[in-house]
């Protein structure tokens, strides 16, 4: 593997990344407040949906990205209310987030734009194109450094280096600020948080529309950055890697990076190298598809370290029995 | 009496007649979803067509998950629908079951064969076709390396791959052939954000021309082609209108017509296996205003040289599924 083929790798493993990080880094506000929140996948798709039908309708992509927020926030707020306020079945309401988001974004799209379910592809000022960060060009002859500026750093869309920066955003207000504080209590312990005369109730739902928000983000970047329109089920179960990333990282702002980066890198590898040869031994590409999901269950089982949610987690809080 | 017996005779007649136009075709979508702009929108092209010419009507329904198929199949039998037509090889075991329960009800599967007395089998030589296609592409091609991008990994796909890399091969022996498959799992057909990235990686590696067999997630790929500047070739329907000027033609798989006919032959559906080919129109290249400029005279003289020998039986297609091999390309 030459050193051109490790950059495009590489690119590729940042825009893969870029929507699992941002769908993980949403579960972790909605699970460190002890909501668990399977809906990611329904969130993003919905997002996805609005984001590039308003981009269609406004020719404006910034309007679509605040539509495709607005959708994710709202089936949030839904979930919120089904597993904060009537204190039901977290998981149920979850999966019903994303069944509804499945059937309904598909239903109103072949009624809006009769093209069956998608919306009309996007161009122009329709799309996030990519960034050309400064001196790019004037870098890019210069050895090693140079490609991996011009090439692996810049030209990605805004929305990647958001949610990069997103990382140590999250980082610092859950471990650096009083909110942060509050909203990992309420996961843990929400009955001393009640008791210190903090609402339970207002901190699980800040933390609930803040996941709305980010699945927002992720599900616009899929159908406006990355590709330009809106496919029946285009986030193809990436909700749920997150998912798996997110335990994967034990509910921790900088682990999520890596582990959304692993689970990016596996995925570029098994799309740039199909068949790895090692030496006559011959990896099928199956395997490497496999492999994030192999991790997981390995994780999972104990070997790297036991992953504890929040010890509240899933259940809904009553204040007085 | 006689009169009584004649009036009650022509009665009986229309009673039957009636009973007999009430036997609504259906036709059932797979996966992909009818709107496909694909494989199952052609489909639906085809009932639409014959709807409109008769102004017959017909029911339809998509498979929602895997678990649907044989309810779905058996709701359209019980409630008689006759003949029931349905796209996609994943109908193969289920219409096995299925299809001797209801004796009196034609069947027709697209791209299976499944041998039962009552069933239409239809099987497209789409390896004639995509080798139509890959003459075309490698004759595009300025760099002589060409890219596939197929959907879920089946045997079928894999012919089309195969039909593919045969006709680059022929026309320049030297080309490289990139063959990738999005995934092996039923949701390989919608996920575009993969099909684009396997089409940088490809364009990475030099290919200047894909091809993509691969449903929904065709789509992608022929956006990245676009945005990236190079050709893309799309597949089942005709798709040049997608990116004008940026597809270099499309693979068509008359399954509108294999529908037409299935639901104009009505529950006089002759059953077996059907064969669409290029010696019947079943497959072909697209040509039309989208791409004119893209193809010249004498790609096109080639082709249809070729397309001529391979109908006439001159030439022999290599077919994947006959024998699990392929001698241009590998996996």
């Amino acid at each position: 593997m030459d050193f051109i083929t490790l950059i495009q790798v590489l690119d590729s493993t940042i825009r893969l990344t870029t929507p699992l990080l941002l769908a993980c880094l949403a579960g972790l506000y909605s699970e460190r407040a002890g909501i668990f929140d399977i809906g990611l996948e329904g969130k993003m798709l919905a997002s996805a949906f609005l984001s590039a039908a308003i981009a269609y309708v406004s020719g404006s992509v910034w309007l679509g990205l605040l539509a495709g927020i607005a959708a994710s926030v709202l089936l949030s707020a839904l979930h919120g209310l089904a597993s904060i306020t009537f204190r039901g079945n977290q998981l149920i309401s979850g999966l019903a987030v994303t069944m509804l988001a499945q059937g309904f974004t598909v239903l109103v799209a072949q009624d809006w734009f009769q093209q069956g379910g998608r919306t009309p592809s996007l161009t122009g000022a329709g799309r996030f194109t990519g960034i050309t960060l400064p001196f790019a060009d004037a870098l890019e002859p210069v050895p090693v450094i140079g490609p991996i500026y011009a090439e692996l750093i810049s030209g990605h869309s805004i929305l990647v280096y958001l949610a990069f920066a997103m990382v140590p955003l999250t980082w610092w207000i859950l471990f650096r600020t009083r909110f942060g504080l509050r909203l990992r209590a309420v996961g843990e312990n929400p009955a001393a948080v009640d008791t210190a005369g903090i609402s339970v109730t207002g901190l699980r739902y800040a933390a609930v529309l803040i996941c709305g928000v980010l699945c927002g983000i992720a599900g616009a970047y899929l159908s406006t950055a990355l590709q330009a329109g809106f496919v029946k089920d285009m986030t193809a179960g990436r909700g749920y890697i997150a998912l798996a990333a997110l335990i994967f990282a034990k509910w921790r702002p900088w682990h999520a990076l890596w582990s959304c980066l692993l689970f990016g890198l596996l995925q570029a590898v098994a799309l740039r190298f199909q068949n790895i040869d090692l030496g006559g031994i011959v990896i099928p590409v199956q395997v490497m598809d496999a492999l994030p999901y192999i991790l997981t269950v390995v994780i999972l089982a104990g070997f790297v370290g036991k992953a504890i949610p929040p010890r509240a987690g899933g259940e809904p809080y009553v204040k007085e029995r | 009496m006689t009169a009584m017996t004649k009036l009650l005779g022509a009665a009986a007649a229309v009673a039957l007649g009636t009973g007999a136009a009430m036997a609504e075709p259906a036709l059932i979508f797979d996966l992909g979803g009818k709107f496909d702009k694909s494989f199952n929108e052609a489909a639906f092209g085809g009932a639409k067509r014959w709807a409109d010419e008769t102004g017959g009507s017909f029911l339809e329904t998509e498979m929602q998950s895997e678990a649907q198929r044989e309810q779905a199949l058996r709701r359209f039998a019980e409630s008689g629908a006759n003949p029931i037509v349905m796209t996609g090889f994943a109908f193969g075991d289920v219409l096995n079951q299925v299809a001797p329960d209801y004796p009196d009800t034609k069947f027709a599967i697209v791209d299976m064969v499944v041998e039962q007395p009552n069933v239409r089998s239809v099987v497209f030589n789409e390896h004639e076709g995509s080798y139509l296609v890959g003459m075309l592409a490698a004759m595009a091609s300025e760099t002589d390396t060409v890219g596939f991008i197929g959907g879920m990994d089946i045997p079928l796909i894999r012919k089309f791959a195969c039909g593919y890399a045969q006709g680059v091969k022929a026309v320049s022996p030297d080309a490289t052939v990139i063959a990738n498959m999005t995934g092996t799992t039923p949701a390989a057909w919608n996920d575009p954000v993969r099909g684009s990235e396997l089409t940088n990686a490809q364009i990475s590696q030099g290919a200047d021309v894909v091809y993509a067999a691969a449903g929904g997630t065709g789509v992608g790929v022929l956006q990245t082609a676009a945005d990236e500047g190079i050709l893309s070739i799309g597949v089942d329907s005709n798709q040049n209108y997608l990116h004008p000027g940026q597809v270099l033609t499309s693979m068509m798989k008359r399954v509108d017509n294999a529908v037409y006919e299935a639901f104009s032959d009505g529950t006089d559906l002759e059953t077996g296996i059907y064969v669409m080919g290029l010696a019947n129109g079943g497959v072909g290249y697209a040509l039309d205003e989208y791409n004119e400029e893209l193809i010249t005279e004498e790609m096109k003289a080639a082709v249809d040289e070729a397309s001529a020998k391979i109908a006439s039986g001159e030439m022999v297609v290599h077919d994947y599924m006959s024998d699990e091999s392929c001698p241009a390309v590998s996996f």
